[in-house]
């Protein structure tokens, strides 16, 4: 141990460091300073960053004894007199803040920029914020709140609110809102699951496999169990109850027992329960475990043949997934032309900024609770009760905050790891991923191979569309069957065709798991389609976009899955809003390539694209959220629900709504999300569906306690229920003004409880191959995305990209912008530099420096266009955005990289090494 | 788990280089530590019994100018680097490659001297001092001895002083000349593994009628330690800048390097493609930068 004095935020304290420590352990463990977050520990990310006598450096990886003696500042030390610095301001009002993790780190970067940069530039900001990653894409709302509070700290005003467009006439809805959780995740208070300690806690540690395919023979144990610090170490036998987990089938081991087979790198052998998280690390690698290596298969269109190895005992389909409208046979002997092209796109990694973390512990009453930031809740807790054997009742799951989750945090990772720890030693136990192991371990998009084949007559009209999909679902299930079905759905595109037929092959495989991910399959389909359609385009000489917009979807429709839509079709309406405005900014030839002047290396084109995705479960699975809604006696309300917030901005849909219905401020108006034993089921928070279910669900329960409160004032005071009004939070009666925690103590004195719980119910929809409709709402969009790609180096950046997408309507316009700009920023993403790779089923993306995702350098300018078709059911008219936005960004971009210089990408990511060999092999003499 | 036992924080010299000799190749120097704790935590560097932390010394934090050249000191960020006004004249490569290197944050910490004991073939500090011909001050507890910078090198990752037992003080770049400008560019990836797929410094004098008087080119990654032109360099001096000289160019140093793969980063063709746009960028910007 080392003595360590250090000032902190102006205060000074000396503590005793073990051997290794780095600052941010100091920070967070010693001095209980949580605001700085760790994603990486990798001196990747920026999230840990602080400042060392006014200089911005990574925590992370800064031995702590190198600050003795020195002064820092973290992100828990900007508020002064209780205020909060107007950098901090600027996040909340902007909208820059969304899951909230990587704040404190953009924030302190972007303060000490500010320290020496009174007016930044967008190119200062670029460059001060290149390396602090958010995966959420906040980067043009960081942008602008950077620059309001340097206007702010020049001119000693307050910080400047956004502009923005209302919608509707409603009072509060369609009027944008701050996200309520944005201050505590500015100062650095907002509590994620790491940041929780309790007394006696221990620290768990899980071996992974490491080996993609083989059986266990032999775990040995007798060393780690003799390293000091230890207090178990548990193996498959102690799992009390189900050995298997998984959100559909329950086919995935929480533990691989002797003689058990291991499916993929990441499976869980053992579980060390230590003092300390470095002891239970030590300890692990004193595990011996001998596994006896099986042949390995690593492609799904391998795993398809016969001679394949199997992963699974049943074989490696794990579902063949139809589609079938109209006679394909025939509608292809109806065209005059036929493209047949096959496309490709790899598994990709969600890299929420937090990596996954479970705390468990016993209560008082012998219940197991368990802390964490999970997108289902309700489906942890039947999976943790099963693991352990005991009933649901039994177990309490408390959603954390939760630093992004896109939907790699629907499956189990540590929770029932956790909870076994906790149930064999009756201490609280954390199990913290570090993001290597966060790489390895949980589900990826699904690797896919599409091939696309399409009829069209010479005038342009598709008479037949058949593809033919194979999708890498890995080692286990996990939403396997349900993405891979969106997929194929998805995969002739919002058009509309006579003849389809869709195959697909969703396969067992021994790479770690495919799951769910923002875009759910449809993401992977639409690049196809669309890389289809342009190629067609160009097979028939008709321009792209009439292309589209000749046999695009319009209300009265019959979609792909024999559905018709009678509602809420505003794709034709999101194509010529921005073919309109690309002729604004870019006139009437934008698909052409253009040199840049003076710099003959550099073409620059646009591409378009279109897509549409489902909003809710849909395809026969029941769809439901049970929201309650309560006035307290303080005479504010609270809204419950077990749907989890991932950044994405539910808590504030939801107390828009709660307080449109009951007549309330906004401040009157809490939302408590994601506790099994406070919030009612609110059901996965997945395939958009949020806004729409839990929206409805909070709706109609906030207007039955209305109609409630009303009922008994009316019964009170004797006038009718309906001239009783709520405005600016007090209740109007007879032109008598009532504050609403009397309101609370009348309805209590009358016996009423002002409570309502309202289960909502989404409209039936039907399985694929039955009749009656898959989905009960789509949304729509278009995109043009501007590239430069640079002929000699093949470097590609994208310029601005032109969004429209029809969400039904807009609750809350702050809060869509963040989520189109940040899907539109994945899509940058996932079109240019994402990739994770894999070498016969080992992980070589192990590490976040490996795995390439977007920085601020790469963001765009981007440009979003709200069109607004209601749906009749949807809140308000609402459907759901968190998906579509990031899904046409990819194919615009992959067009217009083909339009600036001919080479077509049917394959993501666009490698820069392989393209600008590919622009030379057809261009020998260069630019 | 731990990546050391003890941390020292010495600040002198002496006191560094005494307490290496004394630690018998237990120990590490370690100044920003920004390559030395990720190699230490993903195996690449053997463990460490005591880090030996030279930041606190003042001799290797300083930029000098000294009759024989600038100075700068082994401990001097890239930050310090990119701000400071005397190398901003003097050594425009270094200051725009390091100027690429990180975000402020690693920039903050991360050293001119880490940069070059690490000793990869493409560090984009060491490139540019290769370009600028830098001598090195290796010391131990005998003393100190100066040397080319070239020979520090013994192959990737490998320097041919024992970073266990001595430490590099700084280094020494003669006062740029009438007529002597030089440049840096590379080829990066956006985001991910922060290393070059292919990086050049050049160094040029031009004599008073226009033509090459001597140059000094840098490349990296081309062979197991930072790579220096030489074929090039010769072809070059007494040459004027032109289509021809920049075409012949590329075609030399396409012959004198030696390319490789690195899987997921940059095939060998790829980087034999980028040498003829590295070069025009690098000697455009010398030309243009004389003519201001
Ligand atoms: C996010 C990120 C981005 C990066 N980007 C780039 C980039 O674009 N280009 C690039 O070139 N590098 C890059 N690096 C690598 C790194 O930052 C630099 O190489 C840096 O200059 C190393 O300096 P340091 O002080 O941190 O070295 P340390 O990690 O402290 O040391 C590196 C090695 O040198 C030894 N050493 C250090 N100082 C001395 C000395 N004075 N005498 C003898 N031995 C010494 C150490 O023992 C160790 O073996 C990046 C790193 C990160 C984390
Ligand atoms: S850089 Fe420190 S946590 Fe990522
Ligand atoms: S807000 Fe930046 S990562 Fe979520």
């Amino acid at each position: 141990m080392d003595r360590l004095k250090l000032m902190v935020n102006g205060e000074e304290h000396v503590v005793e460091v073990a051997p290794g420590e780095m600052l941010s352990d100091v920070l967070r463990y010693r001095l209980g300073l949580t605001g700085t977050k760790i994603a990486c520990e990798e001196a990747e990310c920026g999230a840990c960053t602080v400042l060392l006598e006014d200089q911005p450096v990574l925590s992370c990886t800064m031995p702590a004894m190198k600050t003795d003696g020195k002064t820092l500042l973290t992100i828990e030390g900007l508020r002064s007199n209780g205020e909060l610095h107007p950098l901090q301001d600027a996040f909340v009002k902007h909208g820059a803040v969304q899951c909230g993790f990587c704040i404190p780190g953009q924030i302190m970067t972007g303060y000490a920029l500010l320290t020496d940069n009174q007016d930044p530039s967008e190119e200062d900001i670029r460059y001060a914020l290149r390396d602090t990653l958010c995966r959420c894409g906040a980067y043009p709302r960081i942008i602008t709140a950077v620059q309001a509070a340097a206007q702010s700290l020049r001119s000693g005003s307050p910080v400047s609110e956004p502009v923005m467009q209302v919608s509707g006439d409603e009072r509060v809805v369609g009027r944008y809102a701050w996200r309520p959780d944005a201050i505590a995740k500015v100062d650095g208070t907002a509590m994620y699951s790491d940041d929780y300690e309790f007394p006696g806690m221990l620290h768990g540690a899980v071996l992974r496999a490491g080996v993609p395919h083989g059986i266990v023979r032999a775990i040995e144990l007798e060393q780690a169990r003799a390293v000091e610090g230890v207090h178990t170490i548990l193996t498959a036998p102690d799992v009390p109850g189900r050995v298997n987990h998984g959100v559909v089938y329950h086919d995935w081991p929480a533990l691989v027992g002797i003689g058990e087979k291991v499916r993929y790198v990441g499976d869980a052998i053992a579980i060390v329960v230590a003092d300390t998280r470095g002891i239970a690390e030590q300890a692990l690698g004193r595990i011996g475990v001998e596994i006896e290596a099986l042949p390995v298969v690593t492609d799904p269109v391998e795993a398809y043949q016969s001679d394949a190895p199997r992963v699974h005992q049943d074989g490696n389909l794990l579902k063949h997934i139809k589609v079938r409208k109209g006679d394909v046979d025939l509608g292809f002997e109806q065209a005059d032309v036929i493209l047949d092209r096959v496309y490709f796109t790899p598994a990709m990694d969600h890299v929420f900024m937090e990596p996954e973390c479970s705390i468990a512990r016993i209560t008082d009453d012998d219940r197991v609770e368990v802390y964490v930031g999970s997108q289902i809740p309700y489906e942890d807790r039947e999976q943790i009760a099963a693991a352990l054997g005991v009933d649901e009742s039994r177990v309490r799951v408390i959603g954390t905050l939760i630093g992004g989750g896109f939907g790699g945090k629907e499956d189990i990772a540590g929770q029932i790891h956790a909870a076994l720890a906790a149930y064999h030693t009756g201490r609280p136990v954390k199990i913290l991923f570090d993001r290597h192991e966060s790489l390895i371990v949980h589900p990826k998009r699904h690797a896919t191979q599409i091939r696309v084949r399409l009829g069209a007559k010479r005038d342009g009209t598709l008479v037949a569309a058949q593809t033919e999909l194979y999708g890498d679902t890995g080692a286990y299930a996990s939403l396997g069957d349900k993405v891979m079905g969106r997929a194929t759905t998805h995969s002739a595109g919002p058009y509309v065709i006579p003849h389809v037929k869709s195959d697909c092959y969703a396969m067992y495989t021994n790479n770690p798991p495919a799951g769910a991910f923002r875009g759910f399959g449809a993401l992977q389909s639409i690049f196809a389609i669309e890389t289809a359609m342009d190629e067609l385009a160009e097979m028939l000489d008709i321009e792209r976009v009439t292309l589209r917009r000749k046999n695009a979807l319009r209300k009265g429709s019959i979609a792909n899955t024999g559905q018709i839509l009678d509602e809420s079709v505003g794709l034709i309406d999101c194509i010529e809003r921005v073919q309109a405005r690309l002729e604004e900014v870019a006139g009437k030839d934008p698909f052409t390539a253009r040199q840049v002047v003076g710099e003959p290396h550099l073409s620059r084109a646009w591409g378009f694209a279109v897509a549409f995705k489902n909003t809710g479960l849909g395809e026969g699975a029941p769809d439901r959220a049970t929201a309650e809604v309560e006035l307290l006696p303080d005479g504010t309300v609270e809204a419950r629900t077990s749907s989890a917030e991932i950044g994405q901005g539910l808590v504030t849909v939801l107390q828009l709504i709660a307080a449109e219905e009951m007549g309330l401020p906004l401040e009157s108006v809490r939302v408590l999300l994601s506790d099994t034993d406070l919030t009612p089921d609110g059901g996965p928070t997945t395939g958009s569906r949020q806004t729409y279910i839990s929206g409805n669900a909070v709706r109609h329960a906030a207007s039955a306690l209305r109609d409630s409160i009303s009922a008994t004032l009316a019964e009170k005071f004797e006038v009718p229920p309906g001239s009783i009004r709520y405005v600016e939070g007090l209740a109007q009666v007879n032109g008598q003004q009532i504050m609403m925690d009397r309101v609370a103590s009348i309805m209590n004195e009358e016996g009423r409880k002002p409570l309502v719980s309202f289960e909502y119910w989404a409209p039936e929809t039907y399985p694929l191959g039955t009749e009656g409709d898959k989905h009960f709402a789509f949304s729509f969009a278009a995109q043009a995305a501007e590239v430069e790609v640079d002929l000699l180096t093949g470097e590609v950046r994208v310029l601005r990209v032109i969004a429209a997408n029809d969400v039904g309507r807009a609750i809350n316009p702050l809060g869509l912008l963040g989520q189109v700009e940040g899907g539109v920023i994945m899509g940058v993403g996932h079109a240019l530099t994402e990739e994770f790779i894999l070498e016969g089923g080992e992980v070589w993306t192990d590490q976040l420096a490996r795995y390439r995702m977007p920085s601020i350098a790469q963001t765009p300018e981007i440009e979003s266009i709200v069109v607004e078709h209601p749906t009749s059911e949807g809140p308000y008219g609402a459907k759901g955005v968190g998906e579509i936005s990031s899904m046409p960004t990819i194919p615009a971009i992959t067009n217009a990289i083909y339009n600036a210089c001919g080479v077509r990408l049917r394959k993501i990511p666009v490698d820069q090494d392989w393209l600008a060999l590919e622009i030379a092999r057809k261009a020998p003499d260069g630019a | 788990m731990s990546l050391w036992k003890h941390y020292l924080l010495p600040t002198s010299i002496q006191e560094a280089v005494d307490a290496l000799s004394e630690l018998d190749g237990t120990s590490a120097v370690i100044a920003g530590g920004t390559d030395l704790l990720l190699d230490l935590d993903q195996g690449r560097h053997p463990p460490v019994d005591t880090m030996v932390d030279i930041t606190r010394i003042d001799e290797l934090q300083q930029v000098r100018v000294e009759p024989e050249g600038i100075f700068i000191g082994a401990a001097v960020t890239h930050n310090e680097i990119i701000h400071n006004p005397v190398l901003k004249e003097n050594v425009r490569c270094l200051v725009e490659g390091c100027g690429l290197i990180g975000g402020p944050q690693v920039r903050n910490v991360a050293t001119i001297g880490g940069n070059v004991a690490h000793a990869l073939p493409a560090g984009d500090g060491t490139i540019a001092l290769v370009a600028l011909d830098a001598q090195a001050c290796i010391v131990n507890s005998e003393g100190e001895t100066w040397l080319p910078i070239g020979d520090l090198f013994a192959g990737p990752g490998v320097t041919t002083f024992d970073r266990s037992r001595e430490l590099i003080k700084g280094f020494r770049i003669p006062l740029s000349g009438p007529g002597e400008g030089s440049a840096f560019d590379r080829v990066m990836r956006p985001q991910g593994v922060a290393i070059a797929i292919l990086n050049m410094a050049v160094w040029m004098r031009f004599a008073s009628d226009g033509s090459i008087e001597s140059a000094r080119i840098a490349v990296g990654p081309g062979g197991p330690t930072p790579f220096r032109a030489h074929a090039l360099e010769d072809l070059l001096s007494g040459r004027i800048i032109d289509a021809d000289t920049l075409h012949e160019s590329a075609r030399t140093l396409q012959d004198e390097i030696k390319l490789r793969t690195s899987p997921y980063r940059a095939t060998e063709a790829y980087r034999r493609h980028l040498i003829a746009t590295l070069l025009d960028r690098t000697i455009g910007r010398i030309s243009a930068q004389l003519l201001e």
